[in-house]
């Protein structure tokens, strides 16, 4: 079932939650909807799921026009982060609720339901908590049987707002997991809200970073992360190190380094920020014309990889950089000494109010 | 009272005091507080009550059978108790709709419809009595057009439950209101999203989430009705066996000097009314041990 949001607005008072927004989601896909908190992701969410109307715009279930429809009547599984169980229901009648809901002519029999729901509560391997109530459960097993619960009522689409939340961050990283196996399995076309990049790298085929109401990117994971779309995205998707530099004709001056910014062609002289990410920075333990000097002022030892944190010569900025510490066993580094750093890889955008002349 | 205390803080609380010989309390105060508790209890409540229970002991059992099974005795313990359960009853129903209108929605005035809820609290109960009286009479400004209808309110069992009612509103209002408030909207947002109808979210969702506030509120308003004295006996017109109160009956017999006779009917409706409340409180509890 495919989702297509068509040009959709929502504000509360003066605030403009969701800013124009038209999104195609394709069949069977898992979308996360990333972004800082007001950037209006869950208020997208809540739109798609209708239990938020949009001021304008149109919502489109495999071209079929939801809009109007009622929320009970729209067929989405939605998972909340608080799980929202039904405290005084045991886990079983909480699954087994919105076929027990149905009406009487719809409503499969109980024998069936009783099938239905245990075989939902082995799919999220929880089989053995069915006469339990949900207080009785940890939190990454609510969550489970939340979603068991939304899955019962077989929905067009599953909506999970910051599905994994609340949950402390090991359970958080088995449950993303387990989620993407169980999308693989179900192919139910599902969208979830994070402010997480890491959770929206790991678990989506396709990422929607949001900010202040707009779609800043829309992609696959590798492509966001690699190719970030404006400057807003590089830093909301993991750390990330700014250098001024200028701009001319294709070629980027970071003191006395020259990066190459080939989308920069003819560009006559101006001032631009680049950004590299503290893996794209290579560090050195010798002096080389192409690198600039920095001194190490703060080593951190995180398992396999080693942090710096570094000061170039005319920079007011903390330079990161990460390196394996295999290497930097190799280059004999030590915090208080020196080093030369060299980006690898990096992005340039102009500054604002810089024209980018053709 | 409580509307939900937790079992679990109840386990809890008889671990800490089998150990409580042997450990430091980590919040001290507990001795000081749970003596002056007693003290207090003891001042307020358990001698009046034990006083009353030995005054009535002293009677022989014939005295005490022949006080409290007269059958205009009886017809009046028929009458207190029906018209304050069904008092209690309509609480429970309005009570619980006046606390949801107060949280769920926002009209001009809320504060001070939020505010009048308490006023059967306020008020003194003969004020309250009279002011009823001068409504249902048969010539007052809402029993004018009652009486049309052949519907008698003052000086009938009807008053009595009309002013039983008026002063037990606050306290279903009261206790549902901040578990109402409590309830998340999420919950019903998930009903709604599973495909349950407002109707059915309110009956499997919202009311089974309200059921251990609604009987607090229930037995409160039950008890302040049993007890009632200043507001029915305007509204009632004390007739023998149709419309006299017990309560009523209690003050007529002690005005007369017959304090044996009063105490044993007290002693009557005291038990009575200890074992509705210990039924109420049976449900609660088992309702939470349905996990609400």
């Amino acid at each position: 079932m495919s989702i297509e949001i068509d040009q959709v607005n929502k504000r509360f008072g003066d605030f403009v939650a969701v800013d124009n927004v038209s999104l195609s989601l394709n069949d069977g896909e898992l979308t996360a909807l990333l972004g800082p908190s007001g950037s209006g992701k869950t208020t997208l969410l809540r739109i798609i799921a209708g239990l938020e109307q949009p001021d304008s715009g149109r919502i489109r279930f495999h071209g079929q026009d939801t809009t109007d429809l009622h929320v009970s009547d729209r067929g989405v599984g939605f998972v909340f982060q608080h799980y929202a169980l039904f405290k005084h229901m045991s886990v079983f009648e909480n699954v087994a609720y919105g076929l027990t809901v149905k009406p009487r002519s719809q409503r499969p029999s109980k024998a069936e339901i009783r099938r239905k729901v245990m075989h939902l509560l082995e799919m999220v391997q929880l089989d053995w908590t069915a006469d339990r109530l949900p207080s009785q459960l940890s939190g990454g097993q609510r969550q489970r049987i939340a979603l068991a619960r939304a899955l019962a009522v077989e929905p067009r689409v599953l909506l999970l707002d910051e599905p994994f939340g609340a949950l402390d961050a090991k359970v958080r990283a088995e449950l993303r997991r387990w989620l993407r196996r169980l999308h693989d399995e179900i192919h139910v076309t599902s969208v979830f809200v994070t402010h997480d990049q890491e959770e929206a790298l790991e678990v989506s085929d396709r990422v929607v970073v949001m900010n202040k109401g707009r779609v800043e990117q829309d992609g696959s994971p590798e492509e966001v992360y690699d190719n970030p779309a404006n400057p807003f995205v590089y830093e909301f998707l993991g750390n990330v190190n700014l250098f001024h530099a200028r701009v001319q004709d294709g070629v980027a001056r970071i003191g006395n380094l020259n990066l190459s910014a080939p989308e920069y062609a003819g560009q006559r002289e101006s001032r631009a920020l680049a950004y590299v990410r503290p893996h794209d920075i290579e560090v050195l333990g010798e002096r080389r014309e192409d690198a600039l000097h920095a001194q190490i002022e703060l080593v951190s030892v995180v398992g396999p990889t080693v942090r710096l944190e570094l000061r170039t010569d005319n920079s007011e900025n903390v330079v990161q950089a990460e390196l394996s510490k295999h290497r930097y066993r190799e280059l004999g580094l030590v915090q208080g000494g020196d080093a030369w750093i060299r980006p690898v890889n990096s992005r340039v955008f102009l500054e604002d109010g810089e024209l980018q002349a053709g | 009272m409580d509307a939900n205390p937790d079992a679990n803080a109840r386990d809890h609380f008889e671990v800490n005091m089998s150990t409580a010989t042997r450990k430091r309390r980590v919040i001290p105060g507990f001795g000081l507080t749970m003596g002056f508790s007693l003290l207090y209890l003891g001042f307020i409540f358990l001698i009046p009550v034990g006083g009353l229970l030995l005054y009535t002991s002293m009677m022989s059992w014939e005295d005490f059978w022949r006080a409290v099974s007269h059958p205009q005795v009886v017809a009046s313990y028929k009458l207190s108790f029906s018209a304050s359960l069904i008092g209690a009853s309509i609480n429970l129903v309005f009570g619980a709709l006046v606390a949801w209108v107060l949280v769920r929605y926002s009209f001009p005035g809320k504060k001070v419809v939020d505010a009048l809820v308490d006023l059967p609290f306020a008020l003194p109960t003969a004020v309250a009595g009279i002011a009823l009286v001068t409504l249902y009479a048969s010539t007052g400004w809402v029993g004018q057009y009652l009486t049309i209808f052949g519907i008698k309110v003052a000086y009938t069992q009807l008053g009595v439950v009309v002013a039983l009612t008026y002063i037990g509103l606050p306290f279903v209002v009261r206790t549902v209101q901040p578990v109402l408030e409590d309830l998340e909207a999420e919950r019903e947002e998930a009903s709604a999203s599973l495909g349950a109808s407002r109707f059915t979210t309110v009956r499997r969702v919202i009311l089974p989430s309200l059921l251990p506030a609604l009987l607090t509120g229930y037995a409160l308003a039950f008890a302040r009705a049993v007890g009632e004295y200043g507001s029915v006996v305007f509204i009632s017109g004390n007739m023998p066996y149709r419309t006299e109160i017990t309560p009523l009956l209690i003050v007529a017999k002690a005005e007369q000097y017959d304090y044996p006779g009063a105490a044993a009917i007290g002693t009557v409706m005291l038990i009575a009314a200890f074992l509705l409340l210990l039924l109420i409180n049976g449900l609660q509890w088992w309702t939470q041990r349905r996990g609400l």
